[in-house]
């Protein structure tokens, strides 16, 4: 089964609506005897088997796998952040689908013996806000341009959903946030979190730091032993996030994906990894490659280290030649 | 609608599963495609065909967006080919571009619409009649040819129309890379807003005697904004590659590309240059 990641819609008007009736339908399909050699792993029952991991006093993070979007993991592949405060839970981000967000927020329950008071999204992308069904959606907060992103391309992201993850994304449909987040700070219980929209990895990316823990939770600004997603990236606005982040990564850092620990080596190897991704496509365009070309070019030997690096290039070339297409080539059409 | 797709795609595991079984023979659809009959008809009809490694289909190994699917077709290594046919087998319009290499390479790259997961082939054309096909299979959520063009949205769409950007680069044997795009809808006729087909049908590479060096017949599955790759044997005093398009609608566009290489070099000699 090949992968997709964070898919990139198609069209605005793409009717996801049918074609995820359609894949639910497969689904179905998929139980008959005859077909189930072909389905070992659908055959499985889907339950996110969610594990905790405490990195502070009431602070755990959910650790998303390393790996893109598929029937396997059905789509929980992005970290997600839990506090416990005197008032309730906090969340950051809420994962791929309605039932993984059930089962976030179970485990929340859990581990706080409290329900969720407020989720955080830090982007607009599917891993990380599918899960919002699972909470009051008054409780659901993100930046102006997280919300309008949703708006704007959440059903074209669904389909695409159905189509990477299958079965998993039974029940899910696109929740806005109830509330738009400003800049500054948020006191919930004993917690003090301080919002800052960045860009980059999108049109708006919301990163937080937690005042009384000093935990920086980064989104997908940062990537950690994982190649970085670009459907939406602005490479130039990135760079001066991961600067504007660099100054304070001595501070335990959640990244998007990928293991905590200080912030140092996550906005170093993402500043690195868009610096070669970057050459490595623009190299390839300069001499005239095709698209399928370029991906076939090679990558840095270290590259080797990090989790679908050829993967996510090979994504990259895709979203980044178009434009070098349109933004560099000269004109040439002539009166006839 | 979706009783439909769900049919479409119990084909494909059908044709999966047959894949598994079929025995090896030079006739045998390595891909096991339910369609390889037809399409064996409607492309080569009674002409002998064989599958050949030779004939490269590059895809990505996801796709990204099903309205832009690059893929590259390349049968150099089978010297000679006369003509060089790009299709897929499960488009609801399987054909994508036949290319006359005249004096060209057998190669072409573009982007296509995929409206499900399907194999891609192309398929070259040798002296002796015998068609050679390479193919690859392709996954994809689908949707590409019946959803709108993009240029759809902007009320001034039509401002852009024949808009062409491109560049040349010389390859070590002389011979001239191209690569272009134009500014075109390409719609497919298929689209659920009911927009009637409307794509450009034919491109011809041209010398400056007016010689042709390849015709490119291409059909409603190329991708909006076409953009191509393709290599081409310029004759060595031209100073520039002509493409003439049209499209169906009758529509001519005009495209000149200067051939970059030798004006740098003529830059370099004028007197005051830098050497």
């Amino acid at each position: 089964m090949k992968r997709v990641g964070h898919p990139e819609p198609a069209r605005d008007g793409d009717d996801g609506i049918t074609r995820r009736a359609a894949l639910a339908r497969v689904a179905g399909i998929a139980t008959l005897p005859m077909l189930l050699g072909v389905f070992d792993a659908d055959a499985a029952p889907l339950a996110y088997e969610l594990k905790s991991e405490r990195i502070g006093d009431g602070v755990w993070v959910v650790r998303g796998a390393q790996e893109a979007i598929d029937r396997k993991n059905g789509g929980a592949i992005a970290n997600i952040t839990i506090f416990d405060t005197s008032d309730g839970a906090v969340i950051v981000d809420t994962g791929p689908s309605k039932r993984y967000g059930l089962a976030l927020d179970a485990i929340v329950r859990q581990l706080t013996g409290k329900p969720v008071v407020r989720a955080y999204l830090t982007h607009f992308h599917p891993d990380h806000v599918f899960g919002n069904q699972a909470f009051a959606a008054d409780a659901i907060a993100a930046p102006k341009g997280v919300v309008d992103g949703l708006a704007d391309l959440g059903e074209a992201f669904a389909s695409a959903m159905y189509h990477a993850a299958g079965d998993w994304m039974r029940g899910t449909e696109v929740v806005a946030p109830g509330r738009t987040l400003e800049d500054g700070t948020e006191q919930i219980g004993q917690r003090r979190f301080r919002a800052q929209t960045l860009a980059g990895h999108t049109a708006s990316d919301l990163v937080l730091l937690e005042e009384t823990s000093g935990l920086l939770v980064a989104g997908d600004l940062v990537f950690l032993d994982r190649a970085p997603t670009t459907p939406h990236a602005d490479l130039a606005r990135w760079r001066h996030s991961l600067d504007a982040l660099g100054a304070i990564s001595d501070r335990a850092l959640v990244p998007g994906h990928g293991p905590v620990e200080s912030g140092a080596r996550g906005v170093g190897q993402t500043r690195d990894w868009l610096a070669v991704m970057e050459e490595t496509i623009r190299n390839a365009f300069e001499r005239g490659l095709s698209q399928n070309e370029a991906i076939a070019e090679p990558l840095p030997e270290w590259t080797g280290r990090i989790a679908l690096a050829r993967y996510e290039y090979e994504r990259s070339v895709m979203h980044f030649y178009p434009k070098l297409e349109a933004g560099s080539w000269p004109r040439i059409d002539r009166a006839g | 609608m979706a009783m439909r797709a769900a049919l479409k795609w119990v084909t494909l595991v059908a044709s999966a599963m047959a894949a598994s079984t079929a025995t090896a023979g030079p006739a045998a659809d390595p891909l096991g495609s339910v369609m390889w009959n037809d399409m064996k008809a409607q492309f080569f009809g009674d002409a002998p065909v064989v599958f050949d490694d030779r004939v490269k289909v590059s895809i990505p190994s996801i796709v990204e967006n099903q309205a832009q699917v690059p893929v590259t077709a390349d049968a150099r290594a089978l010297g000679d080919v006369k003509k060089l046919v790009v299709f897929a087998d499960l488009n609801p319009i399987q054909h994508v571009v036949t290319v006359l290499p005249v004096k060209a390479a057998p190669y072409i790259g573009l982007s296509m619409k995929v409206e499900q997961a399907t194999p891609v082939r192309a398929a070259a054309l040798l002296g002796d009649g015998t068609w050679h096909v390479g193919s690859v299979y392709l996954d994809a959520a689908g949707g590409g040819c019946s959803a709108p063009a993009l240029a759809r949205k902007d009320a001034d769409w039509s401002d852009t129309v024949g808009h062409a950007q491109g560049r040349m680069w010389r390859e070590v044997d002389g011979s001239a890379r191209v690569r272009f795009r134009v500014r075109h809808p390409m719609d497919t006729g298929l689209a659920r807003d009911n927009t009637p087909a409307y794509f450009i049908e034919k491109l011809n590479m041209r010398a400056s005697d007016g010689q042709s060096l390849a015709e490119v017949e291409i059909r409603e599955p190329v991708s909006e904004d076409p953009t191509f790759t393709m290599i081409v044997r310029l004759p060595v005093s031209d100073k520039a590659l002509t493409i003439d398009g049209r499209d169906n609608n009758g529509a001519d566009y005009r495209s000149v590309i200067p051939v970059a290489w030798r004006q740098s070099d003529a830059a370099a000699a004028k007197p005051g240059a830098v050497k």
